[in-house]
């Protein structure tokens, strides 16, 4: 308990040192808006592979329709947030979101979960693209053309802030028990059974989980992009947060930031190259499966707990 | 009466090209175990060969449809040869995000060499409306399910009588034991990927025709639509396939007929969800029992 409260309070003070370098990067003007919109996409797309990541990589379930919850947090907050255009109608509309999409979960999870590999991941993109075509033809969504005007209510340091906490809860969550017990399922759903664990309980804990943190990254994308139409959450779009799990490494948090840092600098370098940017985005992405397979992280995780507890034990020596 | 008779023919025309792609879905599917997210673009690269052979050598149709086929049976093997054969042993996920890379590299690069835009499929066959009992039926309808029912049965022949077919099965069961048998796993699979390489070929021009337009991206949705059909009917059963992209075709044009073609592609995919967990290996899929 105390390695686990030492762990987080490092964490918290890089954070925090990370905070400070990016406003003091900003203050001393190198961050300019471009640079900006790219670090803010970073930080909502490392919000929305952390939770798939915690489907795929801990409770080893496919999920292909993440855009799905993200268009709910993203809709929630744009309808809200254009008649209470102050931030706590932003904050209330997160959570309205987060609401929704836990509900939505439930609808999608309770039945699908059942199938396996997959057909759960085919069931799931299923569900995405029913959510899709709702919003797509519901009135209150104003229909294919989308919502735009939305009040922006997020700067950076509002998601950098928020892809912190759901960061920490995440990780959090992993090493706990029941952390412990969506990742015994993913090794082995008859041993874990077995020892006396609900399978479909913690899956579906894991997918809702995973649901919730969508929705937040949606919301802060309706905030900042400040438009949004049901195209941007297409199937594609959930292939592109599914592109980040895997190339960082699937069941390894430190590797999603890594992933979603270096795709996020690639599409900001590419933007010069034009129309060669998705060949050569689509190239690197083949080059880096073929030659590293298991991502660019494998599972490595960077842990002080662990290194704090390599210290120790070499002292005791 | 005439309505009904009238979509039923819409919908067997359009099920048939989802037939041809499924099959090419399933049969990767049942072999590597991979969701071929490319095989849509191949169905596209087909209909631009149709497109360039037609336009530019004035061959007639005949020849257009089989050089697009054996067009395609190549670019098949070339890319499982380059970019999945090296991801055979690697986690399954992986595979599969190469498989969406190879995807949006065909797409774009089409784009880039040929330009997004939409164009005119050429118009080899004059199309001729017959008027039936009240329904119009025309010859490219009757072309299309005739030649797409024509390589579904010599496809399920090859599968069920030749010695390459026989070795197709027995590596879906069992590619270790297959091996020890003297079966080339290599030579098998690349075999498998023309074959459904070579359908999806078949099916763009066959679209091209129907619809008379094509672009660079005339594949992402009919390919997860294929899909869908290939997993309702069973993945890695070919008749599955071809019984699941009627059954989408058919199911898409009635939704279209009854007034709610913006609902169309939510109807498919809440039959796939309600077929999934009624018959969670699809109607003609094996259910496996799971042993300890």
């Amino acid at each position: 308990m105390k390695t686990t409260l030492k762990a987080n309070a490092v964490w918290l003070g890089v954070m925090i040192l990370g905070f400070v370098v990016i406003d003091a990067a900003e203050f001393a003007g190198l961050v300019n808006t471009f640079i900006e919109n790219m670090l803010v996409t970073i930080g909502i797309n490392v919000i929305l592979a952390t939770g798939l990541n915690l489907i795929i990589g801990f409770s080893g379930q496919f999920s292909l329709g993440h855009a799905g919850f993200m268009a709910i947090g993203a809709y929630a907050t744009g309808i809200i947030t254009q008649s209470i255009a102050t931030p706590l109608g932003f904050y209330l509309s997160m959570i309205v979101g987060i609401f929704v999409a836990i509900i939505a979960a439930l609808i999608v999870g309770i039945p699908t979960l059942r199938l396996r590999g997959d057909y759960l991941a085919i069931a799931t993109m299923g569900a995405a693209e029913i959510i899709r075509i709702l919003i797509n033809n519901l009135k209150i969504t104003n229909g294919a053309a989308g919502l735009f005007n939305i009040p922006a209510l997020a700067s950076w340091a509002t998601v950098y802030t928020i892809m912190c906490v759901t960061t920490i809860v995440t990780v959090n969550f992993i090493h706990s028990r029941g952390g412990r017990a969506v990742m015994s399922v993913r090794e082995d759903e008859i041993a874990a059974e077995a020892m006396g664990i609900n399978t479909t309980r913690w899956k579906l804990a894991a997918f809702v989980f995973g649901a919730a943190t969508a929705a937040i990254g949606g919301s802060l994308h309706a905030a900042y992009i400040q438009t949004i139409a049901p195209s941007d959450f297409n199937i594609m779009a959930s292939i592109a947060i599914l592109i980040i799990v895997v190339l960082g490494g699937v069941g390894s948090i430190t590797g999603t930031f890594v992933a979603a840092i270096v795709l996020g600098a690639l599409d900001t370098i590419l933007q010069n190259f034009g129309t060669l940017r998705m060949i050569i985005y689509s190239l690197a992405l083949i080059l880096i499966m073929i030659f590293k397979p298991t991502g660019l992280l494998g599972n490595w995780e960077l842990s002080f707990k662990r290194l704090n507890h390599h210290k120790e034990v070499s002292a005791h020596e | 009466m005439q309505t009904i008779g009238q979509q039923l023919i819409n919908g067997l025309s359009l099920g048939s090209i989802y037939a041809l792609l499924a099959l090419g879905y399933t049969m990767v599917y049942g072999i590597i175990k991979l969701i071929n997210f490319a095989h849509g673009d191949i169905y596209m690269l087909g209909a631009f060969w149709g497109y360039y052979v037609i336009n530019v050598l004035h061959v007639n149709f005949i020849v257009a449809l089989l050089s697009a086929m054996v067009f395609c049976a190549l670019v098949g093997v070339v890319i499982e040869a380059i970019a999945y054969r090296p991801l055979r042993h690697s986690p399954r996920i992986t595979a599969l995000i190469t498989a969406i890379g190879v995807s949006f590299l065909l797409e774009n690069g089409m784009s880039y060499l040929f330009t997004a835009n939409t164009r005119n499929f050429p118009q080899v066959i004059k199309t001729v409306t017959w008027h039936f009992a009240g329904m119009r039926i025309s010859n490219i309808q009757v072309l299309i399910l005739v030649t797409a029912c024509l390589l579904m049965l010599i496809l399920e022949l090859i599968i069920k009588k030749t010695k390459m077919g026989k070795a197709m099965r027995a590596v879906s069961v069992d590619p270790t034991a297959a091996q020890l048998v003297g079966i080339n796993l290599n030579h098998t699979i690349s075999f498998t990927f023309a074959l459904g390489s070579a359908m999806a070929g078949a099916a763009g021009v066959l679209i091209g025709l129907y619809y008379n337009s094509i672009d660079p991206l005339m594949g992402m949705t009919p390919g997860i639509k294929a899909f869908v059909a290939a997993v309702i009917g069973g993945i890695g059963s070919v008749p599955g396939a071809s019984l699941g992209g009627f059954i989408i075709g058919l199911l898409e044009t009635a939704v279209q007929a009854i007034g709610l073609s913006a609902y169309k592609d939510a109807v498919v995919y809440v039959v796939l969800i309600v077929i999934l967990l009624v018959l969670p290996a699809g109607i003609f899929g094996k259910n496996v029992k799971e042993k300890v």
